[in-house]
């Protein structure tokens, strides 16, 4: 993975934009020394660092405008970040960037349960978004893995998904508005109702990677919570029997809020590691559904009517909230098991769920041929599928055997319909594999927007285009 | 009817790239609000192109009718979410509703408030820019990130950056049954209070409306148990009288294609807004009209005999909502259907207009219903 060179210029102009920078932001939030700014040098793909030239905390809508004008009048390429959690290197830096972080942007604007919306700082973090609406019966829905940690800025870049979207959607589907700040310093409000007048910006910048602006502020939409949720796990002798039983459930018209898969490979790792007490069989599914408890029990019942029919080699309805935190704790620890057997890389692609046998095969040929063991989770209501390949960091060549297996298995995604990224953005990670997914005019069309917002090419530069359809643009 | 009639989407790229003046993109031209131009229809692209009912998953040419694509979704017990109106009782227009054209006008029902809007379902399209580039964006699969979302950007642009060639779209089941709990006599401060506390309830409220005979709905959707569970229990945490409909389904269409306005000769505006602000749009607009409440108040309909261009789109702007005019009525040509927006946003969509249309082939004035 290539970065472009850093502009010798902007290296030497550190000094005049501390000085310019602190003028507008208080000083504990222009971070110009190199034992602070290693800090910023990578997002949660650790595999690429480098330390920003400056790091920025501003802590307003007016002071990220002061900043970025300053920026931009010196021509000073600017990386956004929200947690630092991106699986992508959306927020890895150059050497020649401002680091804009939006850590103190934390604050909840306003709670309104009668229009059922929150409007909050976009620094604030996902799960504290709820924090903030549960004690009112509500919950903020989309809930990356990241939940924890990552911030509302990072979700609104990446379009961030999670494990319940099968039935509330990505990010893009429970945002109301944004307040963002153009890379000249205009501030611009996009969106605010449930359906734009004019064209919906608010809609391409979601999901943008921060090429577009820095989302200050955001209007969320709230859900009232559930009255219960319980899950059914079930095991089965073989994928292809696992994809029809979903297919099967899908197609009776029940609508689980969650279905998640695990391969065999994933299950030994995970049942190890967290003591699930899964069953060790090919194929593992947690449907998970809402309601009353006389509703849970109902769709439950037809679900399991279903899994019968696929003569599964387990059935186990949660019967209490003990047990239901047992099925889910296997799945919610199956990233920190493959992690006990090695490194891992952690793919993204989505494939149209029919697809789910023959790319699992697929992926099983190709873990023979790279000698790489893989393990496969999977929402497998909306075909988002997490592979995770082990490797060993320490061996030479290990990191880009996993890499180039990894290419091999998104392009298998896009072959089959599917995408290379479902959830977790392009950023440098499959920045130069767009190509498989889309052709030069597709691309070109997505370059158009950002010369629309950001001419200059200024914000998070390098990221998503191939660096050599965007080179003509950034200049 | 003249014009261009491409009949695949190499045939609608070569006729872009030859036009030498505006363009006058049709779907079924069902809003009567085409701008002037040379016609160009889109019903040639037309066709079913994948359907995968255990995948939720439909693809079809743009020009496809609406009433194909819900026959076929209705064959294996699925539909559209989103419950696109039907705009030919309300403006008195003919023709054949498309789903290009329900996608590029972001045509969205009451469910927009549980199921999301035609946008929120849209998983892919392709379209032809006005430099006569064919464009893919999105794909057919529910969760994509993989690059900008021009899908979005395209569903409500009205045909301004290009010409949708084909369209891929979420299917959903159709419920079990549907049930309609029915007020009567709330004024629309009170309507909008009882939806909200609904909407704010977990049992799924799938309608909210309160209509111009002050009628206010509730909608239900699911299994035939647990609607009458959640039936039951609403009706505990609302108090008052609420009787159930008799035709739930024949109700919902009725809000749905705003069929209380048509006919006549008034103005009728849609405005955005929070709910919570709509009765005080009500309040301040003065002049004599009618509302239709929808989206738990999120989306009002006007009335409007005079017009009240100033008074709607005034009270509109001070209360942070915006409002569009869909049948001009008395209000006079000059004043534009879509709402005014700020100057960075007018910069920012004239910006992306220049690059997508840079001949401003799909810009030219609407020729509206008058």
């Amino acid at each position: 993975m290539q970065m472009p060179a850093p502009d010798v210029r902007i290296m030497g102009l550190k000094a005049r934009l501390v000085s310019r920078l602190s003028e507008v932001l208080p000083p504990d939030a222009v971070i110009a020394d190199p034992a602070e700014t290693r800090a910023y040098e990578c997002d949660a793909l650790t595999a690429y660092r480098c330390p920003p030239l400056i790091a920025i905390l501003p802590a307003s809508t007016e002071e990220v405008a002061a900043a970025l004008r300053i920026c931009h009048e010196e021509g000073v390429p600017v990386v956004p970040r929200g947690s630092g959690t991106s699986l992508a290197g959306g927020a890895l830096p150059t050497a020649d960037c401002v680091i804009l972080g939006v850590a103190r942007l934390t604050e909840v604007l306003e709670i309104s349960t009668e229009d059922r919306l929150i409007r909050v700082q976009t620094g604030r973090t996902n799960l504290s978004v709820t924090g903030a609406v549960e004690d009112l019966g509500f919950f903020y829905a989309p809930d990356p893995s990241s939940q924890l940690a990552c911030a509302i800025a990072g979700n609104i870049g990446m379009n961030s998904g999670g494990a319940h979207c099968l039935k509330y959607g990505v990010t893009t589907n429970n945002l109301l508005g944004v307040t963002m700040v153009l890379m000249d310093g205009r501030v611009v409000e996009l969106g605010g109702q449930m359906e734009a007048g004019g064209l919906d910006l608010l809609g391409v910048v979601c999901g943008s990677e921060g090429q577009l602006g820095i989302v200050t502020e955001a209007t969320l939409r709230i859900l009232p919570k559930p009255e219960g949720a319980r899950p059914v796990l079930m095991g089965f002798d073989s994928s292809e029997v696992a994809g029809a039983c979903v297919a099967d459930i899908i197609r009776a018209g029940i609508l689980p809020v969650a279905i998640e898969f695990m391969d065999r490979p994933c299950i030994e790792a995970t049942e190890a590691f967290s003591g699930a007490g899964y069953p060790i069989c090919e194929a593992l599914l947690i449907v998970e559904v809402e309601g009353s408890e006389e509703e849970i029990a109902d769709q439950l019942g037809l679900i399991e009517e279903i899994a019968r029919r696929h003569d599964p080699v387990e059935l186990r309805r949660a019967k209490d909230a003990e047990e239901a935190g047992r099925i889910w704790l296997g799945r919610k620890s199956a990233f920190g098991a493959m992690g006990q057997i090695g490194d891992y890389l952690c793919l993204d692609g989505t494939i149209p769920v029919g697809e789910l046998p023959r790319v699992l095969r697929r992926i099983g040929e190709l873990s023979e041929q790279f000698g790489l063991r893989v393990g496969n989770v999977f929402h497998a209501g909306d075909g988002n599928m997490h592979p995770l390949i082990i490797f060993d960091a320490n061996r030479e060549g290990d990191l880009e055997k996993a890499e180039a297996f990894g290419a091999e298995i998104l392009r298998l995604c896009v072959e089959v319909g599917g995408c290379l990224t479902g959830e977790h953005g392009v950023g440098v990670e499959k920045r130069d594999l767009m190509g498989v997914q889309y052709g030069p005019d597709d691309m070109d069309a997505q370059m158009d927007v950002k010369d629309v917002f950001d001419p200059a090419w200024l914000l998070n530069p390098a990221k998503v285009f191939p660096l050599e359809a965007s080179a003509g643009r950034r200049g | 009817m003249d014009g261009l009639r491409p009949t695949s989407e190499s045939e609608l790229a070569d006729a872009i790239r030859g036009a030498t003046g505006p363009l006058s993109v049709r779907g079924g031209d069902t809003r009567g609000m085409a701008p002037a131009g040379t016609p160009l229809v889109t019903a040639g692209l037309s066709g079913i192109r994948l359907y995968e009912p255990g995948a939720l998953t439909l693809v079809a040419g743009a020009g496809t009718p609406l009433a194909e694509i819900e026959a076929a979704l209705a064959a294996e017990g699925q539909r559209l979410s989103f419950e696109p109106m039907d705009h030919r009782a309300l403006l008195g227009t003919t023709g054949v509703p498309t789903i290009g054209g329900v996608a590029a006008a972001n045509v969205s029902g009451p469910r927009r408030i549980q199921a999301g809007a035609a946008r929120d379902v849209m998983l892919g399209l392709r379209f032809v820019d006005g430099t006569g580039r064919i464009v893919a964006n999105g794909g057919r699969v529910m969760k994509n990130v993989t690059g900008y979302d021009l899908v979005r950007l395209l569903a409500g642009s009205r045909g301004t950056l290009g010409v949708l060639s084909e369209v891929a779209l979420k299917t959903l089941p159709v419920p079990e049954t549907e049930c309609t709990l029915l007020a009567e006599g709330l004024a629309p401060g009170g309507a909008v209070d009882a939806m909200s506390r609904a909407l704010g309830t977990p049992f799924e409220v799938s309608g909210a409306a309160h209509l111009p005979d002050g009628r206010t709905a509730l909608r239900l959707e699911g299994r035939a148990a647990s609607v009458r569970y959640r039936a039951e229990a609403l009706r505990g945490r609302l108090g008052g009288t609420w009787a159930e409909a008799a035709d739930s389904a024949a109700l919902w269409r009725e809000v749905r294609d705003v069929t209380a306005f048509a006919g006549g000769h008034a103005a009728i505006w849609r405005c955005a807004i929070r709910p919570s602000r709509a009765a005080a749009l009500l309040a301040a607009i003065g002049t004599d009209h009618r509302a239709l409440l929808d989206w738990g108040g999120g989306l009002v309909w006007l009335s409007v005999p005079s017009g009240g261009a100033e008074a709607v789109r005034g009270a509109a702007a001070r209360l942070g909502g915006q409002a569009s005019l869909v049948r001009r009525g008395p209000v006079p040509a000059e004043v534009p259907a879509l709402p005014p927006e700020s100057p960075a946003v007018t910069a920012l969509s004239e910006g992306l207009r220049r690059k997508f249309d840079p001949r401003g082939l799909f810009s030219a004035p609407l020729r509206e219903n008058a």
